[in-house]
């Protein structure tokens, strides 16, 4: 799958497409298939994005997984400040991850 | 320390105003992100793996207990409450809201800091000594001439576009603590035999994936000629060096193309030119600029008696604390490298207890050094344990100064979006996995440096050990280096072979320590032990 992610024009925080909005979490984020370049060009240019950009990703139980560790460690948050991730009580956080 | 004139507060607030409008206008649609990029960064804002980084400046690594405690507010109002030192002697926040952005930059030029210049193809932040007037063995203070050349090169028009980032370094001692020759300019200040003030430069050093020691180009610029003869070698360099490729943009691969005699030769034109146009700083700024680094009011009659009984506080004074130029006080290392710790972190309550800490003890003055770690220039002897105590009760006084686990870490892939791998839990597993410290000091001094990728921000190139992060098919993979060095003994590690998984890599690090502990001489340290024995033994320790 191809899922869509880019940073908050404000906050700068990490946001993945959801096929309506923008989220901070990644098993919110949906499958754009071919339409990842348009969603992309409308959304910068609503400012509802800065830096916008298209990764691969497989979809899994726990929802999208990033097929790279760097989009993976942007969805979860610094892996050696646990306190900082987004999903601090998920036992599998680290797993999936790495 | 110096203090900002009407024209240095005036710059830095006009720009803050200027950044305001920027910020707005970027929020309100008036500027693209394309626009508006080379804007942010021009004040040190960068977009990072998780949020905006904000990276401000410390010239020279020098500050008072005032705006270090200003870093520490900054972190609990605008960040998640803590800060990271740099190897660039800076702090850089990792949660910035862009929206907060000019408010910061406000905050920060109440105490006349800055983030200008922290990013971009332009002279950076000055880097320098950070036991700069209080070791013994330097022949000057370079902290004047590094403000000097702060000056100069702040919003210099000519220097504001150049091929590539341009960092100096200013040291006065032929003990090199600041990492001297790998800079884009390396500035040693010395005397000539007739005893008059003047600078070595050495030109085209850097790390980065083409890493070089800077070769001396000139053994002696009259003091009053330094500005001018440090304009010529980026003249050269800004009509010359390559704008068409930005891997092969740094100077050093300009003097490397040039051949050193012939870069050498185009800046000894261009100085002549030069000083022919009376360009040179007038004699008064300096003056009024050196007066600012007098020393403090020492005490002559301070005592160099220590009572080191309490044998936790005598291994720290043996390994933190270095000799001062005044009898009676101590150089004192705070290091931010606890045990299982993220190197050059420090939350807001332990930047506030530094700055405290710097007003009582050190005449208000603190230094960022490359390595990462905290001085406090000038302390009463009389005072360390007390001193001692506190930090120790902050987390703040491993005794691990210039030894393994005392390694530089870049953010690495938990922070930065050009690294490859992480480096930090490299660096907390290492930590751990050497954390008696009777090992560590049996092991002596041991510099470890980690990269999380080529553009070598943990000085992978110039460590004793160096650890290279790459990524190997979307896997994180480290190459070990062996043999760098960022002292007066400069050297460039070389890869011992194929790379490792993360705990592979530590595996082989202890291999590679124990190997040195078997083979080395009376008094030789790791890098002499390695220089002696050679690559190969080393490599057939790892590989087999």
């Amino acid at each position: 799958m191809n899922i869509l992610t880019g940073n908050d024009l404000k906050t700068g925080d990490v946001i993945w497409w959801t096929g309506l909005d923008w989220s901070r979490f990644v098993k919110d984020a949906a499958d754009v298939g071919s339409q990842g370049e348009a969603v992309l060009h409308r959304e910068e240019a609503a400012r509802r994005v800065n830096a916008p950009y298209i990764i691969a990703a497989e979809q899994t139980d726990n929802g999208p997984r990033p097929g790279h560790i760097k989009d993976r460690v942007r969805a979860l948050g610094p892996t050696v400040r646990p306190d900082l991730t987004l999903k601090p009580a998920d036992p599998d956080a680290g797993e999936w991850v790495i | 320390m110096y203090q900002y004139d009407q024209y240095d507060q005036k710059m830095v607030d006009t720009r803050v105003e200027e950044f305001r409008d920027q910020v707005k206008r970027r929020l309100a649609g008036d500027l693209t992100e394309d626009q508006f990029k080379p804007l942010r960064l021009m004040n040190g804002l960068y977009l990072q793996l998780h949020a905006y980084m904000l990276r401000v400046a410390v010239p020279y690594g020098t500050m008072s207990g005032k705006q270090m405690r200003m870093l520490g507010h900054i972190a609990r109002k605008y960040d998640r409450d803590y800060g990271h030192f740099t190897t660039r002697q800076n702090i850089q926040y990792n949660w910035i809201k862009l929206e907060d952005a000019p408010d910061i930059l406000a905050d920060l030029a109440s105490v006349e800091m800055h983030a200008i210049q922290t990013s971009g193809n332009c002279i950076r932040n000055i880097s320098s000594d950070q036991f700069a007037g209080a070791t013994a063995d330097e022949i000057a203070d370079p902290r004047p001439w590094a403000e000097l050349l702060r000056q100069w090169s702040s919003f210099h028009p000519e220097f504001s576009y150049l091929p590539r980032k341009f960092k100096f370094a200013v040291i006065a001692s032929d003990t090199d603590r600041a990492a001297m020759r790998l800079h884009d300019i390396g500035i040693q200040l010395v005397l000539n035999e007739a005893g008059e003030l003047g600078a070595k430069f050495f030109v085209g050093g850097g790390m980065g994936r083409t890493p070089m020691i800077a070769p001396e180009i000139r053994n002696f610029v009259p003091a009053d000629e330094l500005i001018s003869y440090a304009e010529a070698c980026l003249r050269v360099y800004n009509r010359y060096g390559r704008r068409d490729n930005k891997y092969k943009a740094r100077i050093k691969i300009l003097v490397h193309e040039l051949g050193k005699d012939e870069y050498t030769r185009q800046v000894e034109e261009e100085f002549a030119h030069m000083n022919q146009l009376g360009l040179n700083p007038p004699v008064e700024e300096l003056a009024r600029i050196t007066q600012y680094f007098q020393d403090p009011p020492f005490d002559k009659q301070a005592s160099d008696d220590l009572n080191l009984s309490d044998p936790d506080f005598a291994l720290w004074v043996d390994q933190n604390i270095a000799k001062h130029k005044q009898p009676g006080y101590a150089i004192a290392t705070i290091s931010l490298k606890p045990r299982g710790g993220i190197p050059g972190d420090a939350s807001s309550a332990q930047i506030d207890l530094m700055a405290d800490l710097a007003e009582q003890y050190s005449f208000d003055e603190l230094r960022v050094t490359h390595s990462q770690n905290i001085v406090l220039p000038h302390v009463r002897k009389s005072d360390l344990y007390a001193l001692w105590q506190t930090l120790d009760e902050a987390g703040l006084a491993p005794a691990n100064l210039d030894l393994i686990t005392d390694s530089i870490a870049c953010p690495g892939l938990d922070y930065c979006s050009l690294a490859n791998a992480r480096s930090i839990p490299l660096a907390q597993k290492i930590s751990e996995r050497f954390a008696d410290l009777g090992r560590q000091r049996e092991l002596g001094e041991l510099k470890l440096k980690i990269s999380g990728c080529i553009n070598a921000c943990g000085h992978h190139h110039a460590g004793h050990i160096g650890i290279l992060g790459v990524d190997r098919k979307g896997t994180e993979n480290y190459q070990l280096l062996l043999g760098g060095s960022g002292a007066e003994d400069a050297s460039l590690a070389k890869i011992t072979g194929p790379g490792f998984t993360e705990d592979g890599v530590i595996d082989a690090i202890e291999t590679v320590t124990d190997l040195y502990l078997e083979q080395r001489e009376d008094g030789e340290r790791f890098i002499d032990t390695y220089r002696r024995v050679g690559m190969a033994r080393f490599k057939e320790a790892i590989y087999g």
